[in-house]
């Protein structure tokens, strides 16, 4: 079944000192689906993400990256064995997602990724915003800078073209009325949404959103659960989603994977992860035998 | 129903302006008292003894209780006078005010700089225009071109830099050095010399550039440092302390400025004067300035000048957008150093000798203040504070005709620092991020809104 992976992560462990915040975590996420990662406060998960998009380097374990042709699935043991960090050929890409360093593993390998705590340019403007997450094709563009200082038409084409994906989407997003407006001015619900944009201006295979719900209202909630689902149908980019918010995670994930102190208690569909009592235990904080008592325990 | 009790008051709280001139009084006793108060003078046998000063002390609390008291008696009331009847309009008519300011400066500015030297030459006629091209409009130019070149590091990447001047005397030396060895000409020398001192740059951002903050700031003022130990004690090609003089002066395309008949006077059938020479120099190194602020500007509008600034407002965010931080922070390194050595190979031109003493901290600190206080990142403001504070500088020691009011030994120069310190701290109460704070931005899809200071980040590394 491996063929329809976009990520594998196998083995993966994080240690911080004595901390193991991470233990020998595997799980897969598919092409084209929106895979959650859950679980209690200080579960690991955003430990998880630093470690596939290369903020930390993990202690051990292996993290696979591909796009393209299926068939690259296949040359993994042996680029695993090299000690190259990818293999890119004209119809798809494999990459160790923990062998690369953080902005490569953007740039080449395709994975965006938003923060828990916000993470905008707050004094840049909401397009300048769009743009900065252009870079490597605008640069590219203007010839490394030297074509671009001497005003080349090359480089003015291509940010026109890098404006148009801007507009695009900021007319997805609803705030092309505050385009030249700073980032740091808009309300809360926006930003996140903005940042959303902001990654998705990178054209990523892989989108890693990190709590993109906390703190919106339900309504807002809602928005972002359809900004979601129409990013996947859209632009076929696979999802990857820590959430709090259940409603949100329950509503669009294809795929739900647990973490309790780093270690994975359970995965499957949404409806099999809500009624599993490992995971009700979890996030109730109790043993998994005490969970029948717990549940069945009339409030007072 | 108190909708006139919020409203701000306007009167004079007589008891709290009182209170207020006590305490200012009574500071200003204790702090001048030992300062002004007392006098040491050598008696007649050449002892050392104190002699007491109360008249002159009285004079000064009685200056700052006075200054108390105007601030509450009328700058206070004045305040809040503006503040309670500025409506709408008022601040729009500001607001307009402010445009046609920020349209017109710029063109203003130009024009004032282009001519420059035929206003002074009108003004003071041939004679005494030396002095003041040069030492006001040459001077002013070089560090405004340093405050645009540290700028590209310090106000867009939002690197702290307090070893800038290392660049500076890098361009310094590798014109001189090259000049007087190989005999080269100024105009192939100093891309050259900025592009060794770009090298340099580079070279030490490589491990430098890992250092964020504090960190990143101490280790550039080493930097600086060990440049300048190294022109020192590297006495064989640098001469050391003594530094190197007669260094070759730029040429006018080949002719030089000198009194031969080969010279650039006698070529174009003129009268001989060293002014022609310092003429030429006002404009190239307003060329130079011109060529630092153009570049800028440009690269402000290119991914790396967007790149620069989005790493001085949140740097781990660039690096998750896939963008190469540490190429980005050496680009700005880099180019900023570049400018720093066309400015000093300019400045060992224009001299014709040069020594470790112009490369101090003092140096980097002037350049950095000049930055801070024009407002980091803009150009407009880093000009301005150049001109107050170097022009400001300068202007002091034509101040002569204060030594008739407080004596012969009365030197205004030696004043320097502490205005320097007042206009420090009377930015840091008046504008705390410089004079001009706010931040254009570099595309737009309407309309260009200038971005307001409190949501720009000053870069923490
Ligand atoms: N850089 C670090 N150094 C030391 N410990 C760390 C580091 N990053 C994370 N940890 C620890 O790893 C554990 C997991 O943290 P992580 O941030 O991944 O949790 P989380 O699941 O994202 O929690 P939350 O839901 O609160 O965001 C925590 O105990 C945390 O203190
Ligand atoms: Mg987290």
């Amino acid at each position: 079944m491996s063929a329809t992976d976009v990520l594998q992560v196998e083995h993966l462990t994080m240690r911080f000192g004595g901390l193991v915040a991470i233990q020998d975590l595997s799980f897969r996420a598919r092409h084209g689906d929106i895979t959650a990662l859950i679980g209690p406060n200080g579960a690991g998960k955003t430990t998880v993400f630093n470690c596939i998009t290369g903020f930390y380097k993990p202690t051990e374990g292996r993290i696979a990256l591909h796009h393209g042709d299926p068939a690259m699935w296949d040359e993994l043991g042996a680029l695993t064995d090299s000690s190259l960090r990818k293999r890119v050929r004209a119809d798809g890409g494999l990459f160790l997602l923990e062998r690369m360093p953080d902005y490569l593993v953007t740039k080449d390998a395709r994975v965006a990724r938003t923060f828990q705590n916000i993470r905008l340019f707050k004094g840049m403007t909401v397009l300048e915003n769009l743009l900065v997450s252009q870079h490597n094709p605008l640069m590219r563009a203007s010839g490394l800078t030297v074509l671009g200082i001497l005003g080349f038409g090359v480089y003015r084409h291509a940010e026109n073209r890098a404006t148009e994906k801007a507009i695009q989407w900021l007319e997805k997003i609803n705030l092309i009325d505050r385009a030249d407006d700073p980032a740091g001015d808009l309300p809360y619900g926006d930003q996140r949404r903005l940042e959303i944009a902001r990654a998705m201006c990178t054209d990523p295979v892989l989108l890693c959103l990190d709590e993109p719900a906390a703190g919106l209202n339900p309504r807002e909630s809602g928005e972002l659960s359809e900004l979601l689902l129409s990013i996947r149908q859209e632009t076929k980019t696979s999802i990857l989603l820590i959430e709090h918010d259940m409603s949100v995670v329950m509503e669009i994930s294809d795929h739900v994977v647990v973490l309790d102190y780093g270690v994975k208690i359970s995965e499957g569909t949404s409806a099999e992860i809500r009624d599993d009592p490992n995971v009700i235990a979890a996030y109730l904080g109790v043993e998994q035998d005490e969970v029948e008592s717990v549940i069945t325990e009339p409030v007072s | 129903m108190t909708l006139q009790a919020s409203a701000p008051k306007t009167g004079v709280n007589v008891a709290r302006a009182i209170r207020d001139a006590t305490i200012a009084g009574l500071i200003a006793f204790g702090i001048l008292l030992p300062l002004i108060g007392f006098e040491t003078v050598q008696n007649m046998r050449n002892e050392l003894a104190l002699e007491t000063r109360p008249w002159l002390l009285a004079i000064f609390v009685g200056l700052v209780v006075l200054a108390s008291l105007f601030i509450s008696f009328v700058v206070r009331p004045w305040n809040q006078h503006r503040r309670a009847v500025r409506p709408a309009g008022a601040s729009l008519k500001g607001a307009a005010l402010r445009a046609a300011f920020a349209k017109w400066f710029t063109p203003f500015a130009l024009g004032v700089a282009v001519f420059y030297p035929v206003l002074v030459i009108w003004i003071t006629g041939f004679s005494g225009a030396v002095k003041w091209i040069d030492n006001f409009g040459i001077q002013i130019l070089i560090y405004v071109m340093l405050g645009w070149g540290l700028n590209i590091v310090v106000g867009l990447a939002g690197l702290l830099d307090l070893g800038y001047v290392a660049f500076y005397a890098v361009g310094a030396y590798s014109y001189a050095l090259l000049a007087k060895t190989f005999g080269l000409s100024f105009w192939i020398l100093l891309p050259l010399a900025g592009i060794l001192s770009a090298f340099w740059g580079v070279l030490l951002g490589f491990p430098v550039l890992r250092l964020r903050g504090d960190y990143l700031a101490i280790v550039t003022l080493a930097f600086g440092e060990i440049i300048r130990l190294v022109l020192i004690n590297w006495v064989d090609v640098t001469s050391g302390y003594a530094g190197i003089s007669s260094i070759p002066r730029p040429t006018f395309f080949g002719i030089p400025f000198t009194a031969n008949e080969d010279g650039f006077a006698a070529v174009f059938g003129l009268e001989f004067t060293p002014l022609y020479r310092t003429i030429f120099l006002y404009y190239v190194i307003l060329a130079l300035a011109l060529l630092t602020a153009f570049v800028t500007v440009r690269l402000r509008r290119l991914p790396i000048g967007r790149a620069w600034e989005a790493l001085r407002e949140d740097e781990i965010a660039c690096r998750s957008l896939g963008i190469n931080t540490t190429n980005t922070k050496l680009t700005a390194f880099g180019i900023g150093a570049l400018f720093g050595g066309f400015a000093g190979s300019f400045f060992a031109a224009r001299q014709g000798f040069i020594s470790p003493e112009s490369f101090t901290f003092t140096e980097s600190a002037m350049i950095l203040s000049i930055v801070v206080l024009g407002g980091m990142g803009s150009q407009i403001g880093v000009a301005i504070a150049a001109l107050a504070m170097i022009g400001g500088t300068e202007m002091l020691r034509e101040l002569d005709f204060l030594k008739q009011i407080f004596g012969a030994g009365f030197d205004p120069t030696q004043y320097r620092m502490l205005l320097f310190g007042l206009a420090m701290v009377l930015i840091m109460i008046w504008k705390p991020r410089g004079l001009i704070s706010t931040r254009e931005p570099t595309a737009f899809l309407k309309e260009r809104k200038t971005v307001a200071a409190k949501f720009v980040e000053e870069g923490r590394g």
